[in-house]
């Protein structure tokens, strides 16, 4: 079908990430356009988590931070910082969303510095609550939007949020919790997660035109390959129809 | 307890829980006293240069953007900095007051990355720590219990973990690693509430954001508030309150206090004031002249509240939701 852009694409992609009757630490951006659509589709009783204390929220107008008054507008609870990263950390939050300037093969993200930590050639923004998400989430999902050898690289610059850190085993090693770590990583060509052995990440799927040659070129360490690759889906009319008319009706994001 | 590793990152200020307990002791008074006063007595009294501080929700939403506003204005140096804002630490930043920053977080969320944090850093002006943002609010809690530390999970393995000041022990219960992150005890916090009457005792709506472990770690803590109300409503509702009187210092009443940001079931963020900001803080000419209109160029709040416009504001109290 004609007529999406990429936005739209990831978002679509990522929200079908996402099982009902469970829990999502949502950031700013598409996370949040993502738990919004699935809520309307597919998973009516996700519970959306936002960092500064909502719980639940009806996400019927929204958030343009993560902690606005949308992020708590006929929620379930209003509470505090420490009340949602505790919950996190006690094993209560399913999926966390993460993003970076930099990712590397084992999910290792980004978000603090490029070139040397002080001082730096350029200071982002750091981790806010990215590293304590890709700490505790059980299962985090990381949305890239430009999948390029610039920010698909061999070594991160800096490690603001963990991955598989330095490979199998090595969460654990660290005292991280168990059973967590990156599960999905959604980017403009494809979808890719990460091999159970070697906790190297792998293509599984690719965006419809886009080939699986051109996903290896824009990753600037080895790429895993799925023995098959399959085809993402395209989005669906009803769901650009409540991206655009009710979701971002006002185009922030899309 | 066997110490794995040591974060490389500067403490900015050591924990000293005894310091704090003496401090209560002798300084804070825990009579009922009216502490109304304007922004200008409340900052001129009770921040020095050279303090830490810290400042809570974080720029675009119950941020004490009117005290934020008189601290530049007074030209408070050398400060150090609990940074997890947007608006506020920017204000602070181009203002060059900063010397340190403990940073989780300085950006603009929807709008873009921090032009002010960029030229403060980068250049080499601005030293930093880096923690994540459950870790440097369990700083402030740490301090809110009274304790040089508390374990956390978070920031193991990472370079945020390398570049803080905490430290990875061998956790003598389980025998795993676990993160000790160092209490932060500030000198002053600046916080902005819906309610709060003469004494200080205050009411916040909607989320709660790290007010009440801010309130309850640091030396002096001023407090704004939209609405001062009389201590019998407080007494009618003492569930209600999330900083008692005796947390608090000074007590400024600041009807639209965190404009341009938003404060829930008041007033929706003033996004066009803000953007306008953003755009103008990429040159520094531009971003003098924005100090110079909205801070320096208005004597107090009032002037501020009359520059912004009774139209502006009551366009912005009509576009938040309501319950």
């Amino acid at each position: 079908m004609a007529g999406y852009n990429e936005t739209e694409f990831l978002i679509c992609l990522a929200s079908k990430l996402m099982e009902d009757k469970t829990t999502a630490f949502v950031g700013t951006g598409i996370p949040m356009l993502a738990a919004a659509l699935a809520k309307r589709l597919h998973a009516p009783e996700l519970v959306s988590i936002f960092e500064f204390g909502g719980t639940g929220a009806s996400l019927e107008e929204l958030p343009l931070g993560v902690g606005d008054s949308r992020t708590f507008h006929k929620a379930v609870a209003a509470s505090g910082i420490c009340d949602m990263m505790e919950t996190a950390q006690r094993g209560f939050i399913e999926y966390g969303f993460l993003g970076g300037a930099q990712i590397d093969a084992y999910g290792n993200l980004n978000t603090t510095v490029i070139g040397k930590y002080w001082p730096p050639k350029v200071r982002l923004p750091g981790s806010g609550g990215a590293n304590d998400v890709g700490s505790h989430c059980w299962r985090t999902i990381i949305i890239m939007r430009q999948h390029d050898v610039k920010r698909f690289v061999p070594e991160v610059d800096f490690v603001t949020t963990p991955g598989y850190l330095s490979g199998p085993g090595a969460r654990e090693a660290a005292g991280l919790p168990p059973g967590t770590g990156p599960y999905r990583v959604v980017t403009n060509l494809a979808l890719m997660d990460f091999e159970p052995e070697s906790k190297r990440m792998r293509l599984i799927a690719v965006h419809p035109g886009v080939t699986k040659e051109q996903v290896i070129e824009g990753t600037g360490f080895e790429l895993l390959v799925a023995d098959k690759v399959g085809t993402n889906p395209e989005p669906t009319e009803q769901e650009l129809k409540l991206l655009r008319e009710e979701i971002d009706p006002e185009g922030y994001y899309i | 307890m066997e110490v794995i590793e040591s974060g490389i990152g500067e403490l900015f200020q050591s924990p000293d829980p005894d310091g704090f307990r003496e401090f209560v002791r002798t300084k804070k008074n825990t009579g009922m006293v009216d502490k109304l006063m304007s922004e200008h007595d409340a900052v001129a009294r009770f921040v020095n240069d050279g303090d830490y501080i810290g400042t809570e929700l974080y720029g675009t939403v119950r941020a004490p953007m009117s005290l934020v506003r008189e601290l530049v204005r007074q030209g408070k140096k050398h400060l150090r900095v609990a940074g997890q804002g947007i608006h506020e630490i920017d204000l602070m930043l181009a203002a060059d007051l900063v010397d340190t920053l403990d940073i989780t977080y300085v950006a603009w969320e929807v709008y873009g990355i921090s032009a002010c944090l960029r030229r403060a850093v980068e250049s080499g002006r601005v030293r930093t720590a880096d923690w994540s943002n459950g870790g440097i609010t369990w700083r402030f809690k740490a301090a809110a219990m009274g304790v040089p530390f508390i374990p956390v999970r978070s920031m193991l393995g990472t370079d945020t973990f390398k570049y803080s000041a905490a430290k990875v022990v061998k956790d003598p219960f389980t025998g795993h690693p676990i993160c000790l992150i160092p209490a932060l005890f500030m000198d002053v916090g600046l916080i902005h509430v819906h309610r709060a009457d003469k004494y200080g005792n205050c009411q916040v709506e909607g989320i709660s954001g790290f007010a009440q472990e801010m309130a309850r770690a640091c030396k002096r803590l001023i407090v704004s508030a939209e609405e001062i109300i009389p201590t019998d409503e407080i007494r009618k509702y003492p569930e209600r309150t999330a900083i008692p009187y005796y947390l608090v210092d000074a007590v400024v009443e600041a009807k639209y206090g965190s404009h341009p940001g938003e404060m829930c079931y008041r007033y929706w963020r003033d996004g066009e004031h803000l953007q306008q900001f953003l755009k103008d803080s990429k040159d520094t000419d531009k971003v003098k002249a924005y100090l110079d209109k909205w801070v320096y160029g208005c004597k107090n709040h009032a002037e501020y509240v009359a520059l912004v416009g009774t139209g502006r504001l009551t366009q912005l109290e009509a576009e938040i939701g309501g319950r």
